[in-house]
């Protein structure tokens, strides 16, 4: 027995795949696999943006921004309108022309038109793309930070392409549970103050929604009850925008509510409104329901109100946690939706563990009994590969989906090929009646250019899978690259290094049957 | 033990106009299916709804029809058993955009009454993305057949390459075949399986490749169909041991796998036999057709080993400064 560089090597190989496996294998401290979420259950949503809403979200808080300035400075205006892209407005007195311009120019990504007495402010497409593009990213961080708020272990959320939105939750147990995370994430909790339409109020049940926005309002339903019906102007005093905080709290009778502070823009304008409104109604808007419109009694100040409405605490807590994070400026929408149960992903790693160990033994065995010792060192060769391929995963802590399982099970198959090949050359060389020694070097050699050209190619298959699969099926790309990397090492170093361990045995037993399974 | 001691060359080549006839009429029969019944595509590609159900015993799916009728959602659903009597999935073509509406919960609520169940799984995938994905599918086909190819014509000669892509196409063409003929639903996991394959028939290919390869340079025959015929003599052995192992291998997964990645291992066990077929009788010959000149290689080994003399002389003479 003797060592030798191609041994040493095959034995770090073996060291690093036994101990950087062995957190995954025994569940131990340090980097493991993680497992797909077709294997440990959970929810894969890809989600789409609905970008042009958020243009018109857009349009909507300057025609707010526009009311309020007008009311501060005193300046009169009339038919205050709103369209896709489009705020128009004109004033009663052509003096103002100059400060209301001034004011307009303020808006980023605007052209103004003034005509006389009439002004259109108009969103540049650039602006309106920058829009629709902001409102993805914004989409994306107030999904995550709703998230993580929700309690679920690492939750992924992240872009896919130009403007889907991938999100994973692992563990998901119950459907409850799943039901809570996607109202969560969907929930456009957009918060808006709105004043009710005191002078048209009493006739809201006759009036249809055309009639309602000639005057410029909109009817809005209640939350509890959709039978009642709200008149409210369609331009709100305020939106979540200016929200800086939202907690669950209780009211006297111990009902769940939500409290919420406003920033200082908000409690001035909120202050201002509720001043000059004493005796009004306010309308609490959320989503686009009505969920309380109590009397304002005097100015409120100091910026915080409460949003009562009959929910459970898990409710109340959600949406304050979606109150919290920001409102989405665009509504999202679902493209593609797996879930699947703790069950069945149990029973699939049940089902191809069994798959694994059968195709395992089966190759083994017939390694064995067809190869002989030459058999065994193909196996340790395998086994050693499978290692080095759960280590090499959990180092890098890459997923492990159904099809990955599905690629170690086909590597178990493939990776003894390349030792297949060599004994085969290795038994030809015999035949032919060259000594062990020379039989064994020259088989690795003569072998070594098929294998190379042979794993190559399955390596471009595999690359090509990687870089266009998705989700699961990289996970088959993975554990298939690896698997072929592994097998180059272990099939093709390894069990040369200990055929030249094993040398001086081999050359003194003579016995072919023994080492290489052949007669004579 | 031994199989396949070598002591005679088969003449592999000489049954190569019977395996011609065969193969044409397998991938014409493949392909007369794939036009008259077509793929099967399944969620993935085509877009819509699965839901899987289990019951704790058989699944009344009769009855479970009956109940779907209630609610318009279902309108065209089809349920059919999924690898036993008490799992069935129903499928859909409409998918919901909706991510608060669930199609698990209304699937729930529906089949109250029906038994004790569990919903395991629910798959919506709209159309924009299950066009995409098919877009991606055929791009990464193509582009794994493309990039093998540069590969074998860099490492081999063109014909080579031309010839390994032939036999692909073939496998590829009898794979898809057998999947309409048992009517798999063709989803991602199939799309990795003829992935899969096409490395997989290739390895076989390239081996006996390397075998012609080395005749050709070696020997001074220049007869290549005896060079071929001696070519896959010698590598038989071990082509139909790998074969054995990688069939032994997926049939396990193709028996005990589960249900959900039994398209998988169809795709792939077909694929091992045809792939391990076509290395042997579709690549070999279609070299010897496309009329690889032994004597024109050797030429062009010999100028090449000439060129490359020619160069070190040159080098040797520059580096000792004599020009």
């Amino acid at each position: 027995m003797k060592l030798n560089y191609r041994i040493v090597v095959f034995a770090l190989a073996i060291v690093f795949g036994i101990v950087f496996s062995a957190p995954s294998l025994l569940q131990t401290e340090g980097k493991k696999v993680t497992l797909g979420l077709d294997l440990q259950g959970g929810l894969h949503m890809l989600l789409g943006v609905k970008t042009e809403e958020a243009t018109k979200s857009r349009i909507k808080s300057i025609a707010a921004s526009v009311k309020h300035f007008a009311e501060r400075q005193d300046i009169l205006i009339d038919n205050l309108k709103f369209s896709e892209s489009t705020v128009s407005f004109s004033i009663l007195d052509t003096d103002d022309t100059k400060s209301v311009t001034e004011f307009l120019k303020e808006v980023e990504g605007s052209t103004i038109a003034v005509n006389g007495e009439n002004f259109s402010l108009s969103l540049t497409q650039e602006e309106i793309a920058k829009t629709e593009k902001e409102a993805i990213t914004q989409a994306i961080e107030t999904i995550r930070n709703r998230l993580d708020q929700f309690g679920l272990a690492e939750p992924v959320v992240a872009r896919q392409g130009e403007e889907k939105i991938l999100v994973q939750l692992a563990g998901i147990k119950t459907q409850e549970e799943e039901q809570r995370a996607r109202e969560l994430i969907s929930r456009a909790a957009k918060l808006e103050l709105m004043a009710v339409d005191e002078a048209r109020a009493a006739r809201v049940y006759n009036m249809s929604n055309a009639d309602a926005a000639e005057y410029g309002d909109v009817i809005l339903e209640d939350a509890k009850n959709p039978e009642i019906k709200y008149l409210v102007r369609e331009i709100p005093i305020l939106d979540g925008g200016m929200l800086t905080d939202a907690s669950m709290g209780f009211d006297k009778n111990n009902r769940p509510l939500i409290n919420f502070k406003l920033n200082a823009e908000g409690a001035e304008i909120f202050g201002d409104f509720t001043g000059r409104s004493v005796g009004k109604r306010l309308a609490v808007v959320l989503d686009g329901k009505v969920y309380s419109a109590p009397n304002i009694n005097e100015r409120i100040g100091g910026g915080s109100g409460q949003i009562s409405g009959s929910y459970t605490v898990m409710e109340a807590k959600d949406l304050a946690i979606a109150l919290r994070s920001g409102s989405l400026l665009a509504p999202i929408y679902l493209m593609e939706k797996r879930s699947v149960g703790p069950s069945l992903g149990a029973d699939s790693i049940r089902a191809s563990l069994v798959a694994l160990v059968g195709g395992f033994v089966l190759v083994i065995i017939f390694m064995m009994v067809y190869y002989r010792m030459a058999g065994v060192i193909a196996n340790i060769a395998l086994i050693a590969n499978l290692f080095i391929l759960l280590a090499v995963m959990s180092l890098f802590g890459a997923t492990l989906t159904l099809p990955g399982m599905a690629g170690i099970v086909l590597t178990v198959g493939m990776a003894v090929d390349a030792n297949v090949i060599i004994s085969e050359r290795i038994r030809e060389l015999i035949y032919e009646g060259k000594s062990m020694h020379k039989a064994i070097e020259d088989g690795y050699s003569n072998a070594m250019r098929a294998i190379l050209d042979a794993n190559i190619t399955t390596l471009i298959a595999s690359v090509v899978l990687y870089a266009y699969g998705t989700g699961a099926i990289k996970g088959f790309a993975i554990t298939m690259s690896i698997g072929i990397l592994a097998s180059m090492l272990t099939a093709i170093l390894g069990t040369h290094g200990i055929y030249e361990m094993l040398e001086s045995k081999i050359q003194k037993s003579k016995n072919n049957r023994f080492w290489f399974g052949i007669k004579g | 033990m031994e199989f396949f001691k070598y002591t005679r060359t088969f003449n592999f080549m000489g049954k190569s106009k019977i395996a011609m006839v065969l193969s044409i009429v397998l991938v014409l029969a493949s392909i007369a299916l794939l036009v008259t019944k077509g793929l099967n595509y399944g969620v993935d590609f085509a877009g819509g709804t699965i839901v899987q159900v289990k019951y704790e015993t058989a699944a009344p799916i009769d009855v479970m029809r009956e109940k779907l009728k209630s609610n318009e959602i279902f309108s065209g659903a089809s349920i059919t058993e999924f690898g036993s009597p008490d799992e069935v999935v129903i499928r859909m073509k409409s998918t919901a955009g909706s991510v608060t509406v669930d199609i698990g919960d209304i699937s729930r609520e529906a089949l109250k009454g029906t038994g004790n169940f569990e919903i395991r799984r629910v798959d919506i995938v709209g159309p924009t993305v299950g066009a995409e994905l098919k877009e991606k599918g055929i791009m990464s086909l193509l582009l794994a057949i493309l990039g093998i190819l540069i590969y074998v014509a860099f490492r081999f000669e063109w014909r080579f390459a031309v010839a390994s892509i032939v036999a692909l196409v073939h496998d590829i063409s009898i794979a898809l075949g057998a999947i309409t003929l048992v009517g798999l639903d063709v989803n991602l996991d199939v799309l990795a399986a003829l992935l899969t394959l096409l490395g997989y028939s290739l390895n076989d290919t390239i081996i006996v490749f390397d075998r012609i390869r080395e005749g050709v340079t070696k020997s001074k025959n220049i007869d290549l169909t005896s060079i071929v015929n001696e070519s896959v003599t010698r590598t038989l052995a071990r082509t139909t041991l790998t074969s054995l192992t990688t069939f032994f291998v997926v049939f396990t997964l193709f028996m005990f796998g589960g249900e959900i990645i039994h398209a998988f291992a169809f795709t792939l066990l077909v694929g091992v036999i045809v792939g391990t077929y076509s290395s042997i009788f579709v690549a070999s010959p279609i070299l010897i057709w496309f009329g690889f000149d032994v004597k024109n290689y050797h030429v062009k080994l010999a100028s090449k080993a000439k060129r490359e003399a020619e160069k070190q002389r040159m080098r040797d003479q520059y580096e000792s400064g004599v020009m």
